[in-house]
């Protein structure tokens, strides 16, 4: 069977690539330390020595959009061009093309229907930031096939919490019996809190510091319990109009397993939170 | 009112360099020009018509306006409203007044929507 060798849950932030290949004057005061924490963040995916990522991010409208809009999509194609024209134009992200793995979409795809989650599937998915932005971070060699996997966080009605994460479960589930002897990486991004296009944009913190310290010590202890307590649309909103990204964190809990994280960093950006978290399997933890 | 057909404009444009274009040199024709042949397509089908949505007049002229706030009010779809605005305004204002000028702007004039409720982006 395959072996799920780390989970990895980040933010995912555009600007990192630009923020820190820019001329060095021209660069945020922080770019420096975001680099650094970054390439070590990268380090706890690079010395588990995946074969193939498992990734999950969530669509901004790019391919999908309100004209047929599913709420949770597989991609399954031998390969997958990234990154669109407006994604080059404001963020300054390079095109790329990653390999897929059908064999793995296939099984998964199949293991998600079984577990009763209604997954649409694309056979030509032109990836965006969510599932780029981490190639960049923990991967910039984009030399491992992927299977990508979408949420709908943005186009309301969404799913519930507890809907997340038992769909991380379901896909924890699928890489356990994925008849494979391959090493699997599952890596999500998505935001704490968060505010795009609204009167608390871009201020010198995210939009809710409080919310963030919070949901950094949940991830950290593995508390999906407090999570699933504390945490509703109504309250996401209320942090931020984009910070239902949270709930890709939450899916990405229920890959670990309930559990405390064995990596742990953060970096306090103008107006958003960056923060990295690595769960490897307890039973090849170091 | 259809935020549907609102947010379908501001996608289209959005991911389009040469409409992006005409909408900031020009928005008032491009917007005709929109409404007559562009919106009453199908998406992703260069055939098939659909004749489900129009603009109300209010939605016509806030997109007509730049009228990003407006657009707000109406339940457009904040990423969208973002994106769109920032790629028209993001490099005169970066130019003019330094960088996040415009986003910082933008967040200004909505700060009467502070610690209320925003309008619903559900469609
Ligand atoms: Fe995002």
């Amino acid at each position: 069977m395959a072996q799920l060798v780390a989970t990895l849950a980040s933010t995912h932030h555009p600007f990192y690539l630009k923020a820190t290949t820019m001329p060095p004057e021209q660069q945020l005061p922080e770019a420096p330390e975001w680099k650094r924490k970054v390439e070590a963040y990268r380090e706890t995916l690079e010395r588990t020595k995946p074969d193939i990522l498992v990734m999950i991010g969530s669509d901004h409208f790019h391919q999908i959009f309100l004209d047929n809009c599913p709420q949770f999509l597989i991609g399954k194609a031998e390969r997958y061009d990234a990154t669109f024209y407006n994604e080059e134009r404001e963020f300054g992200i390079p095109k790329y093309v990653l390999e897929g793995d059908e064999d793995m979409s296939r099984f998964m795809h199949q293991a998600l229907m079984n577990q009763n989650f209604d997954f649409a599937f694309s056979n030509e998915l032109k990836i965006d930031h969510s599932i780029i932005c981490p190639i960049i971070t923990v991967r910039p060699d984009a030399d491992l096939p992927v299977v990508p996997i979408y949420t709908n966080i943005f186009a309301p009605p969404l799913h519930t919490p507890r809907r997340f994460y038992d769909l991380g479960r379901a896909i924890r589930k699928a890489i356990d019996d994925y008849p494979s002897d391959k090493r699997v990486a599952a890596i999500g991004t998505g935001h704490l809190s968060l505010e795009l296009g609204g009167p608390r944009q871009f201020m010198e913190t995210g939009p809710d510091p409080e919310f963030d310290r919070q949901a950094i010590e949940w991830l950290r202890t593995g508390n999906i319990e407090a999570i699933l307590e504390n945490v509703t649309h109504e309250s996401m909103a209320a942090s931020g109009n984009a910070t239902h990204g949270f709930l890709n964190f939450i899916l990405m809990l229920g890959v670990a397993g309930p559990e405390g994280a064995d990596y742990v960093d953060n970096l306090d950006l103008f107006h958003t939170m960056e923060a990295y978290f690595t769960w490897y399997p307890k039973e090849q933890a170091a | 009112m259809s935020k549907y057909y609102v947010n379908k404009f501001l996608y289209t444009v959005d991911r389009d360099p040469e409409l992006l274009k005409r909408y900031t040199e020009d928005p008032r024709n491009l917007v005709a020009t929109w409404e007559q042949s562009l919106g009453p397509k199908l998406l992703n089908n260069e055939v098939e018509a659909s004749s489900v949505h129009a603009f109300t007049a209010e939605e016509r002229e806030a997109l007509i306006n730049h009228d990003y706030v407006a657009l707000f009010e109406m339940g457009a779809h904040f990423f969208l409203n973002l994106t769109l605005f920032i790629g028209m305004y993001d490099e005169p204002y970066l130019l003019k007044s330094g960088p996040l000028s415009f986003q910082r702007e933008f967040a200004a004039k909505l700060q009467h929507w502070r610690g209320k409720d925003y309008p619903t982006v559900e469609t």
